[in-house]
């Protein structure tokens, strides 16, 4: 006599402490094995870009920050960087140094929020705290530098809202000093750390062949051993001036495209934005921020394609311009939403426990995910 | 017959002394302690309102619970729902009533004490079964469902563990263990035992890697990080207590610290010298010979609450084992090597 | 069998390591500020509630209109010339009365979208963070310096002296002499020139 088993449809719902954020999991489970994920979107929806066809081009810029919360001066970069590109807009030395160097620190922050909540999702509860500690101080940099902590509204089409204070330089270079030691104690509490690696190597392993056919971008990218970043394949502003390295994932503790290596490429790009940071701080030119700001924009007839490296992966804005001073379509290639479509391909077959743990290696933020 | 009865009264209240006089302060001093001991380590400071540094918290939070709504679902299965908590409870503290305290107290000297310990324990996994089944509840069914494999594999570890420093001590009662255990620090279980001999000697190793691998299990049996699968915060929510709430959840809550220490207090008289002190007592220097069993207490205490720091201190460094590396750990790396262990200890006891 | 104690010996060591960095985190700084206790002094740039300081105010609207998320509110009266509107304190003359000027603080993003355009900075972002409400009308802060019954006041002023105005343009044409009959009527730009 056979035993009658059955699947059974378990929902990861949108209530839940680790699928980050508002997201439904639908996960067909045969015991503990899963066999089926499918997601289910559109909690967070805020209807952006229609928001985005009543406004002015001007106006759209704080709203770009609340797509991807956590990384806000990505999104204001690569708003800015495609309508400068429709205007045909050139910006000063100095907004350019200080845009990158945001922009990297920004990278950080999102970055340690990553990884705080990929440990609390395995069961480490104590390097989030390292991580927020530490977050906390640039959050406190940027407070000082445009007075927000969280949705900054910094960067203004063909330049800057804010300028530097005075002794912001030196506040940066002490954090770089001290972030490296941070670097290594998170190494040696979570990254080598026996659990954590019987935990997540050979887990949702993504082959790099699937990857780039769903279009992946970003960290996720990278750890399957594609060595594509938007920095330096297609430069944009000035980061062809530095000198830095593209993490990519060599499947040190499992393969090649797992878990681990998805984690672990964030580390490394922590500290190659810190490299960045310090090559940036010392050479910022003299001028004036606001000087290219042009009064009313207007541009010409057309549509444009400008795109940035998110901490996420690329960040596309695609918009269409009827000549008016309104846009008239803004369209958002968020990161997350194309990297959450391959989480059906490579959760199968693991346990339910694997399935938290892939989707905090995703990384994903639903504002992003939902517009 | 009155003889009899107030023979039975007496032992009986003897029994349950522990129980308010310690357990329920020293649930209470625990919960307080996880706290800001997670918060020390974390960089933070832990509650610091109620009452000077927090002092009050737990007291704050017992009432907080004892007040709640017992929100109680329609399509559970009352009868077991109601009980499984008790059932945790009683498995949880009927354990303290052969524990040694000191050379005056022990609830009830019983000749079989560490296998009366390991017996009652197992009523926890009854207990948390029947939560998880009655719960009608997707999430509790994995969490008990992981519960049961979990406990009942982790108890054999500990089973051969204790096997094999029954072997080294010749009895099974706590209070001669620990009584065997006296004067000083080197003639701890863990050092081999009181005989100054070779076997002494040879036996330490092999002790040290049964107190490790005890510590271990016993970590499995209390469901601790990294173990706490079976109530997985940010997995399947709550697992077998997701849909507890009010008293009935303070009870599993208590009944973990309590397994906590009751864990922690056979560590210590097995391997460490149960209320032995390391360097002699006070009441000898002072002839003051009343005073040594008070001094028991004290040191009692003192290694039970050492050991349950070690815990705390576990759960907030490492990450959760997945379920199948958690069957993996007990019966391909424990049990082997535990068995060794016992067959190399019982072949050096001949000796 | 080699993988077998090579695990175990990883990770004995790993998880020894990881409790060295607990432990040494147990006698370190603190870095919890209690609340309500003490506080953060927060940056000179700090954008938070508004405020605006209405004597300034010339009424251009410049900030309405930057405004991503439509939440203030500004209406003006003009001055007529026996009422003066005053002056600003650099000295400006101010042409409008500013009878409304509402910002609604449930609607306000803190882009600080409107400080950038004011001609005279009289709209700065403060840093203060604790105006909670229990009820959602009182977030809506009222700056104007005139009650409404001012306000209408300055209205009815205002109706009254365009009237008069017109009546004057009215009675000056009657009296003037008659235009030359069949010249070309120029676009009528008198109105512009009485009202300004």
């Amino acid at each position: 006599m056979s035993l009658k088993t059955e699947e059974l449809v378990l929902n990861m719902g949108p209530q839940h402490p680790s699928t980050h954020g508002v997201l439904r999991l639908e996960l067909l489970v045969d015991g503990e094995i899963v066999k089926n994920v499918t997601p289910h979107l559109g909690y967070l929806h805020r209807c952006f870009e229609k928001h985005t066809e009543a406004m002015q081009y001007f106006q759209v810029v704080p709203y770009t920050d609340r797509l991807d919360y956590l990384a806000s001066m990505g999104n204001n970069f690569g708003y800015v960087l495609t309508i400068e590109k429709l205007l045909n807009l050139k910006v000063p030395e100095r907004v350019e140094y200080i845009r990158v160097i945001v922009a990297e620190l920004q990278r950080i922050a999102s970055h340690l929020v990553a990884i705080g909540t990929f440990g609390i999702d395995v069961g480490a509860f104590t390097p989030f705290l390292f991580c927020f500690r530490d977050r906390e101080i640039i959050l406190n940099l940027l407070e000082e530098l445009t007075g927000a902590r969280f949705l900054y509204n910094f960067m203004a089409v063909g330049g800057l809202n804010y300028d530097l204070p005075d002794g912001w330089t030196e506040k940066v270079k002490d954090f770089a000093k001290q972030f490296r030691n941070t670097i290594k104690e998170l190494n040696d509490l979570l990254s080598f750390n026996k659990i954590f690696i019987e935990r997540t190597a050979n887990v949702g392993i993504l082959p790099a062949d699937l990857a780039i056919n769903y279009g992946i971008s970003g960290p996720m990218l990278r750890a399957s051993g594609v060595k594509y970043d938007i920095r330096k394949n297609a430069p944009y502003s000035i980061y062809d001036r530095f000198d830095f390295e593209i993490p990519v994932g060599k499947g040190l503790k499992g393969t090649v495209g797992d878990t681990w290596d998805r984690y672990f490429v964030r580390v490394l790009e922590m500290e190659q934005s810190l490299n960045i940071v310090e090559q940036a701080i010392d050479n910022i030119p003299e001028g004036d921020v606001k000087e290219a700001i042009p009064k009313k924009i207007k541009p010409p007839v057309g549509t444009v394609y400008g795109r940035v490296e998110n901490p996420r992966g690329e960040l596309g804005f695609f918009v269409v311009s009827d000549g008016g001073v309104n846009p008239f379509r803004v369209k958002v290639r968020p990161p997350s939403f194309c990297n959450l479509s391959v989480i059906n391909e490579i959760c199968k077959n693991n346990l339910v426990s694997d399935v938290v743990a892939i989707l905090g290696s995703i990384d994903i933020v639903l504002g992003e995910v939902d517009r | 017959m009155n003889e009899l009865l107030k023979d039975i009264l007496i032992n009986v209240l003897l029994a349950a002394a522990p129980l308010f006089l310690w357990i329920l302060p020293y649930a209470l001093l625990a919960v307080y302690l996880e706290r800001k001991v997670s918060a020390f380590m974390q960089d933070r400071l832990g509650p610091m309102r109620v009452g000077k540094y927090g002092l009050l918290q737990t007291i704050a939070d017992i009432l907080k619970l004892l007040q709640k709504e017992d929100i109680t679902a329609d399509a559970v299965d009352k009868k077991l729902f109601n009980f499984a908590p008790v059932l945790v409870f009683i498995g949880s503290y009927a354990a303290f009533a052969a524990i040694p305290f000191s050379s005056i107290y022990i609830g009830s000297n019983i000749d079989l004490g560490i296998f009366y310990i390991l017996a009652v324990s197992s009523l926890v996994v009854a207990g948390l079964l029947l939560g998880a089944w009655a719960s009608n509840n997707k999430y509790s069914l994995y969490g008990g469902l992981r519960t049961a494999a979990q406990i009942v594999s982790y108890e054999i570890p500990t089973a051969i563990v204790v096997l094999s420093l029954v072997i080294v001590a010749g009895t099974l009662n706590l209070k001669e263990m620990s009584e065997a255990q006296t004067a000083n620090i080197f003639n701890w279980y863990i050092f081999g035992g009181p005989e100054l001999s070779l076997k002494k000697f040879i036996l330490i190793p092999f002790l040290l890697v049964a107190a490790v691998i005890y510590f271990i299990s016993s970590l499995a049996e209390v469901n601790r990080t990294p173990f706490d699968i079976p109530e997985a915060e940010s997995e399947i929510i709550g697992g077998y207590h997701t849909e507890y709430s009010g008293m009935k959840f303070a009870f599993f809550f208590l009944a973990e610290y309590a397994n906590m220490f009751a864990v922690s207090a056979v560590i210590t008289v097995l391997f460490f010298g149960g209320y032995q002190s390391p360097f002699g007592y006070l009441g000898n220097l002072l002839n003051m010979p009343w005073l040594i069993g008070l001094e028991q207490i004290f040191w009692f205490l003192f290694k039970g609450m050492l050991f349950v720091f070690v815990q705390m201190w576990l759960r907030w460094t490492l990450p959760r084992l997945r379920v199948d590396q958690l069957m993996a750990l007990c019966w391909r790396y424990l049990i082997p090597i535990s068995l060794v262990n016992l067959v190399i200890i019982a072949f050096i006891s001949l000796l | 069998m080699k993988e077998y104690f090579q695990n175990i010996f990883e990770a004995i060591s790993t998880v020894l390591v990881g409790m060295g960095v607990t432990w040494k985190h147990l006698f370190q700084k603190k870095v919890t500020i209690q609340y309500p206790d003490e506080r953060l002094t927060l940056p000179p740039r700090e954008r938070n509630r508004l405020f605006v300081d209405i004597e300034d105010c010339i009424g251009c609207r410049q900030c309405e209109n930057a405004c991503p998320v439509d939440c203030i509110e500004i209406e003006t009266v003009k001055a007529v010339p026996g009422d003066d509107a005053g002056k600003t304190k650099a000295g400006q003359k101010k042409v409008f009365h500013v009878t409304k000027f509402t910002i609604d603080f449930s609607k306000c993003c803190f882009c600080s979208f409107c400080v950038f355009p004011c001609p005279t900075d009289c709209i700065k972002m403060t840093d203060v963070y604790e105006y909670s409400e229990y009820e959602r009308d009182r977030l809506k802060y009222n700056f104007s310096a005139f009650t409404p019954e001012e306000a209408q006041d300055k209205k009815a002023k205002l109706e009254q002296f365009e009237k008069e105005k017109a009546a004057q343009k009215a009675a000056a044409a009657a009296a003037a002499p008659q235009p030359k009959p069949a010249a070309p009527q120029t676009p009528n730009t008198d109105n512009k020139e009485t009202l300004s």
